[in-house]
């Protein structure tokens, strides 16, 4: 119905045959390692989630165990709350503050560009660098009062709160930044004439303007957070770890990405069917925070 | 009394500019901790982390000299590895996923939907999922050398390349195409000389975008690669503080140093176009 009023109906001839035609080469190769690198593997994943199995090729179905054992999985519902209290922490922290920036920084006060390329320089060292120059850091400091960053909880929390701060905050900012720029002047002019003082225009104006820009950074921060793998692999390793009266261990500081990444890996290759329903489990939560943000946009849309 | 306002507005941005310098010079400390202690012996970038090297502590360049040939593999090697993956896979992602994209919006048809909304399904797949099953698929199909490697990043990174690219290519008036195919072109002289070159400015938002998640991505190369003979700066650096009892602290910073360097000469470089990268794809979920 809809091609109809573009008008691209009428050229198919012209367009959209010969197009068609050079399918191997336009659509082919994209496609192609889209079923290598991400159809296959997915679909294979959360069969292989009903399943018992140590290697891909040989695996015996046993329906929803994986699933009963992940959800009692003791060290697995730890990282899931340990993983909510995380990116919560970080929401808030990470999103005031690069507001609280990009505010300022779009004031025209002198030196805001060298100011903005700093503050988004830390995005661009990796996790696992970022991890390392942390824990020095913390290390350094917890030294002195003998203790380490992987022997306290409370540190291994705070340090990937600070680390995680430090590194999205400029990330944020910029896309602050731009839904600032983009609040209508004559709106702030307006406001200004009406006598609103500054604290009034702030509320008023400028955060209903930039709606957009903060939902969608909040449900950055979100996704950020569950899927944290690198950071906390290089600072803390989940460590430090507590011995369960039943034998099994909880490691403190141990995020959801890692915690399945542990059970894959772990000495005892049996565990790797409750890892992929854990995996199954962790994609599903990820997921309904996306359709969330879809919804919470396609609203904003609505309404303007 | 207005005179007096101003002057006031302008004292309070100065004090702003002075307070934004002060953390800025407190948001660089933790890279000039790095610079630091990379010049410190071992045994004192622990007990001595904030101090200015001296003296006994003071290594030289000691560190950087052993840094390059620590745990039996040359760091040099690693760096090269990133840089391959790195160029290749974003090479092989802007090429032919903008072909792609061209394609799904040009064409529409039930297929072409289904690709579009797989890619776009795959940008909320966290790679936990897919771990374990790709990289038993790469090793089956000899995709774990750095220089096969690529295609793997295309296929589990497409996703937000041919989501950008196809919202860019539908706002591309049809009329420019059609004048094209009146002249004679052929759609891949059409694509190439006609629809690339407007796509430059999305190509630029996404290699970025896609240059900054291969060259510092750990997990994926760890876990296809062959280890025993690839190695990439991330997975040198995990390696050298994972599997020793004794790390050599100072060593390993001189290494966070030298990775770090080419990334910040990269961004000051481009730093205009990686602003512009991050704000365009900010929609990644």
């Amino acid at each position: 119905m809809k091609r109809k009023h573009d008008g691209s109906a009428v050229n198919s001839k012209l367009l959209r045959r010969p197009i068609q035609r050079c399918f191997p080469i336009f659509l082919l190769p994209m496609t192609a390692a889209f079923c290598i690198g991400f159809v296959y593997p997915f679909l294979k994943g959360l069969f292989l989630s009903f399943c018992k199995f140590k290697t891909t090729s040989k695996w015996t179905w046993i329906g929803l165990d994986n699933y009963v054992k992940a959800i009692h999985d003791s060290s697995f519902v730890y990282s899931f709350w340990y993983t909510v209290l995380f990116a919560l922490v970080t929401l808030f922290l990470i999103n005031i503050l690069a507001f609280a920036v990009a505010y300022v920084l779009t004031q025209g006060i002198k030196g805001s560009n060298l100011f903005r390329t700093v503050f988004f320089m830390p995005n661009l060292i990796g996790g696992i660098v970022l991890g390392y120059t942390w824990s020095m850091i913390f290390d350094g400091f917890l030294g002195r009062y003998g203790s380490s960053i992987i022997m306290s909880t409370k540190w291994g929390f705070w340090g990937l709160v600070i680390l995680m701060c430090w590194q999205q905050i400029g990330y944020m900012m910029i896309i602050y930044i731009a839904g600032l720029q983009a609040v209508p002047e004559d709106m702030l002019e307006a406001a200004k004439i009406d006598g609103a003082n500054k604290w009034q225009t702030l509320w008023k104006v400028t955060i209903p303007n930039v709606m957009p820009s903060i939902t969608i950074c909040t449900f950055l921060t979100l996704t950020n957070s569950f899927k944290l793998f690198d950071q906390n692999l290089a600072l803390t390793g989940g460590l430090p770890f507590i011995i369960q009266p039943d034998g099994s261990s909880i490691h403190t500081t141990e995020m959801l990405a890692l915690n399945i990444y542990n059970t894959f890996y772990s000495q005892n290759a049996s565990s790797r069917g409750t890892a992929q329903a854990k995996a199954v489990l962790f994609f599903i939560m990820v997921a309904c925070i996306g359709l969330i943000q879809l919804r919470a946009t396609r609203k904003k849309e609505v309404q303007q | 009394m207005k005179s007096k306002t101003l002057s006031n507005e302008k004292r309070a941005k100065t004090m702003l500019t002075l307070l934004f310098t002060v953390i800025c010079l407190i948001y660089v400390l933790p890279v000039f901790f790095v610079l630091l202690n990379s010049f410190k012996v071992n045994t004192f970038v622990k007990t001595d982390t904030f101090g200015w090297p001296h003296g006994e502590s003071f290594a030289g360049f000691d560190n950087f000299i052993k840094g390059m040939t620590f745990g039996n593999y040359p760091f040099l090697k690693s760096a090269f590895y990133s840089l391959v993956i790195t160029l290749l896979s974003t090479g092989l992602i802007l090429l032919f996923t903008s072909m792609a994209a061209w394609y799904i919006s040009r064409v529409d048809s039930l297929f072409c939907r289904i690709v579009y909304f797989a890619c776009v399904f795959s940008m909320v797949v966290p790679f936990q999922m897919v771990m374990f099953t790709l990289s038993k698929t790469a090793d089956t199909l000899r995709l774990n050398t750095p220089w096969t490697i690529p295609i793997i990043y295309l296929g589990f990174g497409a996703g937000l390349a041919v989501f950008m690219f196809t919202g860019f290519v539908k706002s591309i008036p049809l009329e420019i195409e059609e004048a094209a195919a009146i002249d004679g072109c052929g759609p891949l002289r059409t694509y190439f000389s006609v629809v690339l070159p407007m796509l430059k400015p999305t190509m630029i938002s996404v290699g970025i975008l896609e240059i900054m998640w291969v060259w510092n991505d750990y997990l994926l190369p760890y876990l296809v690669l062959d280890r025993t003979k690839y190695m990439t700066i991330p997975i040198h650096i995990q390696y050298l503080k994972g599997s020793y009892g004794t790390v050599d602290l100072g060593a390993t910073m001189a290494l966070i140093l030298t990775s770090i360097i080419p990334v910040v000469v990269f961004y000051l470089t481009c730093q205009k176009h990686i602003i512009k990268g991050v704000a365009a794809g900010a929609v990644k979920g």
